[in-house]
């Protein structure tokens, strides 16, 4: 009798209970729905749309290329243009070497700069991170303040700084620390300010997230077991922010490399980076399909090796477990 | 030869004028800005012994510890070890480790280099710490888990990492806080065992930290009972509960009945008293109390006894009726209402399957007690 009871009782139950369930599932699906649709619209189809523009020549119309893969002409068109298809923007970039080296520079100075942040960064997370509980809102809104002001605003208020008559040099001359004006502005050290200034916080919020979350008992363990201070940062409090890091050098990293503002205000004109390479040909050559060549080549170069990273990350991850 | 509790104890260097102390709290005070969480408190451990700190939270027991890791330095006072001042000393160059509470296991280390961690501190050759830490897995038992890292483990295995990561150093002092905090019930009363023979296998002098009672009574050597940053007395766990010194310490360790009243009548072996409602009660060794002193009469449930008739014998029989009655298995707890309107917890050892005067709800009944079977305490 119980029996017959507690079998029939789930059937019921599910019969009941098979409407709302399905609606709950729509839910969940559209919930997931809404990122998938923002990187189709936002992300996938300008990037197809880049992609095509890449493929295609320069022509004096407007726009100022050459249709390419589309079906004015239907089908047999498309088709036809799929034959005729070419990759010379792409074997355009690898004959003149200084789209090779715009992109090597750019990397180089990200990665200096990514370096230099996580050095600045460091330390100012990890005080956030130990100071009392009471003050950390107001330091992470400190942090965050900076925001609140146009970023465009705020690297020209460098140029007013670094400049050979500007505020760091005239301070430096009148505490007799350096009798010439240090030249600053348009070289790469001002772009390594720019970047390391701009991008902090984003290295300092991943870090300050992960330094937080860690047990301090972990460095008293640490020392009572016969570890100095430093030994046990080294052993113990980095590796255990590693993910902090990681997260923090990547958001400051793939920026950084495709950068134009920072190096057009600060750099000068002699300094080599791909975004500016990408504006002069987009808007001084009004050269449209090389400069989406740049384009997609410099999301390759950021994407693949950060998709193989992600990767080996989940694996280690998953042995870990 | 008559002791107190049940325990024979050899090892009692505490009694042996001299015995040479190993840890010394010398008049030791610890301020955090107003408030004092230790206050100018003396206190000797001797080497080998278990000792436990026992108190409620607040009461400076961790306070206590930390200070002897090196975590905390003292406002005033001293602390020697071994006869060596620590002041000064950072926790890392001292010979003392610290289990923690949450264990502090290394997340991102294997069991294997969780334990191995101190030892290659000290710069032990690699060879000595694979057979330290191969001898220190058997000793808990997890030489299967060596390659987990700790999420991978249980609580209960976790703890044992712990235990073997601080005793890998064979550490001149093992500080246990709270120890045992974080394991369910019945995994902590066979740790309890398993730690005391690891005591003694390891012959090391323990200092554990805890509120729990129990846990203190069943493996400490001596007792530091604590209250707002003072001692308020140290004893053999079988002193503590059959003498304590003063009502926090009866009422803090186990179920306590107390009577208040005033010392009567004292004579050579034996002192009466007069309870506050009337009440004649005679005991011994009442040692300190002047005549007409007011007293406080403490004695434990299960030294009384409880009689629907009253026992011919009794030097101590108060009438009263059951209040309450509980049947827990291993005994039966009474709450006895006396006449004069005090309850009286009772217990009974359930020694037999069979009772001969069983009594229920509203009875009148006989609570009966001999003059040694409790303490008359004056604080």
């Amino acid at each position: 009798m119980s029996n017959i009871a507690a079998t029939a009782a789930p059937s019921s139950e599910t019969a009941a209970a098979l409407p709302t369930r399905l609606a709950k599932g729509f839910v969940d699906r559209l919930v997931i729905i809404v990122p998938y649709l923002w990187l189709l619209f936002f992300f996938l189809v300008p990037f197809v749309i880049v992609f095509k523009i890449s493929l295609s020549q320069t022509a004096i119309s407007m726009p100022p290329y050459t249709p390419v893969l589309d079906f004015t002409d239907g089908v047999s068109g498309f088709l036809a243009g799929l034959r005729e298809l070419n990759f010379d923007n792409y074997t355009w970039l690898t004959q003149d070497a200084l789209y090779f080296n715009a992109y090597v520079t750019s990397l180089i100075i990200a990665g200096i700069s990514t370096i230099l942040t996580l050095i600045v960064g460091y330390p100012i997370a990890y005080g956030m991170a130990r100071a009392p509980a009471t003050v950390r809102p107001i330091l992470l809104m400190l942090v965050i303040l900076p925001f609140w002001t146009s970023f465009l605003i705020r690297v020209y208020a460098w140029i007013g700084i670094l400049k050979p008559e500007g505020l760091l040099n005239q301070m430096l001359l009148s505490l007799h620390l350096i009798s010439q004006p240090l030249v600053i502005l348009n070289t790469y050290t001002a772009i390594f300010i720019g970047i390391v200034y701009s991008y902090l916080p984003f290295m300092v919020l991943p870090l300050y997230s992960s330094l937080e979350k860690m047990d301090y008992s972990l460095i008293e363990a640490a020392q009572d077991l016969g570890c100095p201070p430093t030994g046990a940062f080294w052993k113990i409090t980095f590796p255990l922010s590693l993910p902090g890091v990681i997260a923090g050098c990547l958001l400051v990293f793939i920026p950084a490399v495709g950068e134009f503002v920072i190096p057009d205000l600060l750099g000068g004109s002699q300094t080599l980076m791909i975004g500016k390479t990408l504006w002069n040909e987009f808007f001084a050559n009004r050269d449209w399909p090389v400069s989406s060549a740049v384009a997609v080549i410099l999301l390759l170069v950021l994407t693949v090796p950060i998709m193989f990273f992600q990767q080996a990350q989940a694996r280690a991850q998953e042995q870990g477990k | 030869m008559k002791s107190l509790g049940s325990i024979r104890r050899d090892f009692a260097p505490w009694n042996d004028p001299n015995a040479k102390p190993y840890i010394q709290f010398d008049k030791v005070t610890k301020k955090f800005g107003d408030f004092t969480a230790v206050n100018n408190l003396s206190l000797t451990i001797f080497e080998r012994e278990f000792f436990a700190l026992l108190g409620a939270s607040g009461c400076g027991k961790s306070t206590l510890l930390r200070m002897l890791a090196g975590f905390e330095q003292p406002t005033a006072g001293r602390i020697l070890l071994d006869g060596q001042d620590l002041r000064g000393i950072p926790p890392y160059r001292r010979p003392v480790n610290m289990m923690f509470q949450s264990y502090a296991l290394f997340p991102h280390m294997t069991v294997e280099k969780n334990i191995a961690f101190g030892l290659k501190q000290e710069g032990m050759p690699a060879s000595d710490i694979e057979k330290r830490v191969a001898e220190m897995l058997r000793l808990v038992k997890l030489e299967q888990f060596a390659k987990r890292k700790p999420h991978q483990l249980s609580g209960g295995q976790r703890q044992r990492v712990a235990l073997a990561r601080s005793v890998a150093k064979r550490p001149k002092v093992l500080l246990l806080d709270e120890p045992l905090g974080a394991l369910d019930k019945k995994l902590r009363e066979e740790t309890q065992f398993e730690l005391m023979d690891l005591q003694q296998e390891l012959g090391l002098t323990f200092v554990v930290v805890t509120h729990d009672q129990e846990e203190a009574m069943t493996m400490a050597d001596r007792i530091a009972i604590m209250d707002k940053g003072e001692v308020v007395q140290v004893a053999t766990p079988a002193e503590i509960y059959e003498a304590p010194t003063s009502r926090f310490v009866a009422h803090f360790v186990g179920n306590v009945n107390m009577f208040e009243g005033k010392v009567a009548e004292r004579a050579a072996n034996t002192t009466r008293i007069t309870g506050a409602t009337g009440a004649q009660i005679v005991v011994e060794n009442a040692a300190d109390a002047a005549n007409g002193a007011d007293i406080v009469f403490a004695i434990r449930p299960e030294k009384i006894k409880v009689s629907s008739k009253k026992p011919a014998d009794a030097v101590n029989a108060l009438q009263g009726e059951v209040y309450d009655v509980a049947y827990l298995g291993d005994m039966t707890v009474y709450h006895i209402k006396l006449d004069d309107g005090q309850i009286v917890r009772a217990s009974a050892l359930n020694a037999s399957r069979v009772t001969e005067d069983p009594l229920t709800w509203n009875d009148r009944a006989w609570v009966s007690f001999r003059p040694d079977a409790g303490v008359v305490l004056t604080r």
